[in-house]
């Protein structure tokens, strides 16, 4: 395998983890924060993905959309906040895994209900298609080396937000000792909305950069849920860092073991049970390494309280 | 002098910086109601937790009747006749209270692993189970849900529990907290009683109980030791006292 | 005179009138949908057994529920195909035979359960759903990939298995074999629960401080618990695969071992019957419902979150009320 395939696939392994980071950074606050387990969070990404979808197709304007998709989401994450999720704090987790597996019922029966069953289609705009041309003499694809700028940005600011910031201070306070702040007068009721909507609204935007490259239908967002999970357990709950350090870990596991476990495997087995054997164990192998980090820390490798 | 039944030698933990306990020695002796005093943040709950279970000491070794369960669990010293009971009243809140009973009967007998026998048909358990209640003085309720017990009768529940263990000492962790004077006089009763089956090391802060029922007092300041004695020594103490000026001694 | 056992009895009544109703009156698709009923009951027993009674939320029982199905489909691919499963080190051979079949699905179920459970049972909380969770996405992903029973397509087996004496392929016999396992299935369960283990895994469940305090470790408790759960999804498994003489990966997937949870929690968490309840009550949602619209999922979801906010004792919490004092 060529060194520039290896580093294209890199490459794409950082901009699959990007995404997830997207993703696990909601999940990992909500659970941090609020101790909720949300499985409804794949959901708010098709939400995304649709309103892009739904926007692009209607004013043509890739921005619009991808606006959109940050805004519906976080719509749509601060609706089920109020009527739902806030019942949940106080409950145990059985009851949150449950409830909002019922959440991904409603989201994904009412939205092919909306949208019908097949796919929408969402394009990357004119001004971000086509490849560009790297050191090392590499062409990558435009887009794809957008999203993993727009993710880093977003990993950016979210550890400006809670590292400088007010609201940053109540959420590591809150992580820490829910009970606490209430007593300090923080008003909690709109702190955990606020951060479910901003958890929701990433998730959406992920959704549409995402949508743009897979399709957008119904259930895409069970797959990046899963992984997610994967993630934040990994990362450790309630740390961005460990959210990031972790999706990264996953994306490159993810996307390097699927090229290269085939051809590991291609040296001493015939093509298509090498084929068959290395995607099975790629896939697998998120698992394993979760799995693994768990049994040496067992909290996480960020992972503290 | 008799060998002690809990020997408690040269332990001490820290976390970090933070030295929770230094050189603890302490011990139980037949018969007797050793009382462990001490302010808030003295590190009694680390200290229980290494004797009890759950918390194993950075050095030093303890000993109960004779066998070092220095690196025991918590569930091992049980079995070995270490009866506890918890600040926080820990039963089975589901269960009725002769369950509850038979639960730690069950486990002194150690057949936990039964399939097919209904348990609470069982002569024996529920023979042992009914005469713990009778010492503390629930038989009345021991069909009521645990739950609806009042705090005053969870903790004596919590004690009919320890009994069925057989134990050799008891390591009681605040039983008098939340409780009102009639609670506190019924529970200081039963201590009284049961001094003579297994010694009690008795963690307190109430301290009329400690007075009254203490035959020995130690007193836990930062995680050592400052005095040991009887009840008129540390009564007169003097450094005792400066720990304790200022200092919120009722619960 | 106590709701509950009244209520279980008129479930198992309900569930033997209903088949020999629809069976007189030639519905035999009323009959399969009865049974699939039961099948999921039995799913949902062997996961209540963990999490109801053990408090072990496991978000992967699917893993035993498609091992079931996958000890099925192989056995009977081979035995179809007159192909051996093993050759060496020692000649392993393909079987219809449901006695034998069950046997080996327990078994692997069992020791597959200990297997995951050792491991998982290190962590506790949402650590805990994750690694079943994960656990069973690995079995899912790594029968995709297994093309030789079909892969992500799945494996279709031409005939229903054999029991001795029966002719398994008409539904009131197979329903009548499912019932049965059902019913042998609650006894043990009841059993269990009223056992000495029972009494020790409750009170693990309610406070581990207690337990240990009596002289238990819960991790042995725990463990027991989780394979004998692990098992009776196996069983399900079979069963399933069996009545649709098809076995898939989706059997392993995260959905199914959602959906399991739905039957125990729609019935009632930690009541012997309660996975009955839900089981049946899914079923007719879904057969009600879903001849009603095709999008009835949204009802199922809705009720669902009505259950777990506001009707915490399912079904059949709500009809017997809360549990009194044992006697």
């Amino acid at each position: 395998m060529s060194l520039l395939l290896f580093i294209e696939q890199t490459l794409n392994g950082l901009q699959f983890g990007v995404m997830l980071f997207l993703m696990a950074a909601g999940l990992t606050l909500v659970f941090g924060v609020m101790g909720l387990i949300n499985l409804a969070h794949g959901s708010l990404y098709m939400v995304g993905a649709f309103a892009a979808a739904a926007v692009a197709a209607a004013t043509g304007s890739f921005l619009l959309a991808l606006v959109a998709s940050f805004v519906c989401a976080a719509f749509a994450g601060i609706l089920i906040e109020f009527f739902i999720i806030r019942r949940l704090y106080d409950r145990d987790h059985l009851d949150q895994v449950l409830a909002t597996f019922a959440l991904i019922l409603i989201f994904s029966e009412g939205t092919r209900w909306v949208f019908g069953s097949f796919p929408l289609f969402l394009d990357t705009p004119e001004w971000l298609s086509g490849t560009v041309m790297l050191p090392f003499g590499i062409e990558y694809s435009l887009y794809r080396l957008a999203i993993i700028l727009v993710g880093l940005i977003v990993a950016a600011g979210l550890f400006w937000m809670i590292a400088r910031t007010r609201v940053g201070i109540r959420i590591r306070a809150g992580e820490n000792d829910r009970e606490m702040i209430a007593v300090l007068g923080v008003n909690i009721s709109l702190l955990y909305t606020f951060v479910f909507a901003l958890g929701a609204a990433l998730a959406g935007l992920a959704g549409a950069l995402i949508g743009a490259i897979q399709s957008v239908q119904v259930g895409m967002g069970e797959p990046v849920l899963i992984l997610a999970f994967v993630v934040v357990v990994i990362g450790g709950i309630g740390s961005i860092s460990g959210a990031f350090v972790g999706a990264i870990l996953v994306g490159l596991t993810d996307t390097l073991g699927r090229t290269m476990l085939p051809v590991f495997f291609g040296l001493f087995l015939e093509p298509s049970a090498a084929t068959s054997l290395g995607a099975s164990l790629s896939s697998m192998s998120i698992y394993l390494l979760m799995i693994g980090v768990l049994l040496f820390r067992p909290k996480g490798l960020f992972g503290g309280a | 002098m008799t060998k002690p039944l809990l020997d408690v030698r040269g332990v001490s933990k820290s976390f970090g910086a933070v030295q929770a306990s230094t050189d603890i020695n302490l011990d139980l002796r037949e018969g007797e109601i050793h009382a462990l005093i001490g302010p808030n943040g003295a590190g009694k709950s680390t200290l229980i937790k290494q004797i009890a279970g759950g918390l194993r000491p950075d050095s030093g070794t303890v000993f109960c009747d004779g066998q070092d369960i220095t690196g025991l669990s918590t569930a091992a010293r049980a079995r070995l006749g270490m009866g506890r009971t918890f600040q926080i009243s820990s039963l089975a809140m589901d269960y009725s209270v002769l369950q509850n009973v038979v639960l730690g009967a069950l486990g002194r007998r150690g057949d936990i692993f039964r399939f097919f026998r209904p348990v609470m048909k069982d002569a024996d358990l529920l023979a042992t189970a009914n005469q713990a209640l009778e010492m503390v003085g629930l038989e009345d309720v021991k069909n009521f849900m645990t739950s609806e017990l009042s705090h005053g009768q969870r903790r004596q529940l919590e004690v009919a529990v320890a009994l069925t263990l057989s134990p050799k000492v008891f390591l009681m962790d605040e039983p008098m907290a939340g409780l009102g004077a009639d609670g506190s006089r019924r529970l200081m009763e039963l201590l009284g009683k049961f001094k003579q089956m297994a010694p009690i090391l008795l963690v307190e802060h109430d301290m009329d109980a400690v007075f009254a029922l203490a035959d020995r007092i130690s007193v836990l300041v930062y995680g050592k030791i400052i005095a040991s004695g009887s009840v008129e020594d540390i009564r007169g103490n003097p450094i005792v006292r400066s720990a304790y000026l200022g200092e919120e001694i009722d619960a | 005179m106590r709701k509950e056992p009244v209520l279980n009895m008129a479930l198992l009544i309900a569930l033997l009138a209903f088949p020999l109703w629809a069976w007189a009156a030639d519905e035999p698709f009323l009959i399969t949908l009865t049974t699939r009923a039961v099948i999921f009951a039995i799913a949902g027993v062997g996961l209540n057994f963990a999490l109801g009674f053990g408090g072990l939320v496991s978000f992967g029982h699917a893993a035993f529920f498609g091992l079931g199905g996958y000890v099925m489909g192989v056995l009977a691919f081979h035995a179809q195909t007159y192909t051996p499963v093993l050759d060496w080190p020692f000649v392993i051979n393909g079987t219809k035979s449901m006695p034998i079949v069950w046997m080996v699905a327990i078994a692997l179920s069992g020791a597959l359960a200990v297997a995951i459970g050792a491991l998982s049972l290190r962590t506790s909380g949402v650590y805990f759903i994750m690694i079943t969770l994960a656990f069973a996405q690995m079995l899912y992903y790594f029968t995709i990939s297994w093309s030789t029973y079909g892969g992500e397509d799945g494996l279709s087996i031409y005939v229903r298995n054999d029991f001795p004496g029966l002719n398994t392929m008409d539904p009131i016999q197979y329903y009548a074999i499912c019932y049965v396992l059902l019913l042998i299935v609650l006894g043990l369960v009841y059993a269990i629960s009223k056992s000495a283990f029972g009494l020790a895994l409750g009170a693990s469940r309610q406070n581990e401080d207690r337990i240990q305090a009596v002289g238990q470790g819960p991790f042995g408790l725990y463990l027991t618990a989780f394979a004998i759960s692990g098992a009776i999804t196996g069983l399900a498994g079979v069963l399933h695969a069996d009545l649709n003489r098809f076995v898939s990966p989706t059997m392993f997937s995260w959905h199914t071992s959602g959906e399991i949870m739905i039957f125990v929690i729609l019935g009632g968490v930690g009541r012997v019957f309660g996975p009955v309840a839900g089981a049946v009550l899914f079923i007719v949602l879904e057969h009600t419902l879903g001849g009603l619209s095709e999008f009835w999922h949204i009802y199922l979801g809705a009720m669902l979150l009505g259950v777990v906010l506001f009707a915490r004792g399912g079904l059949i919490g709500l009809i017997a009320g809360r549990e009194v004092a044992h006697d």
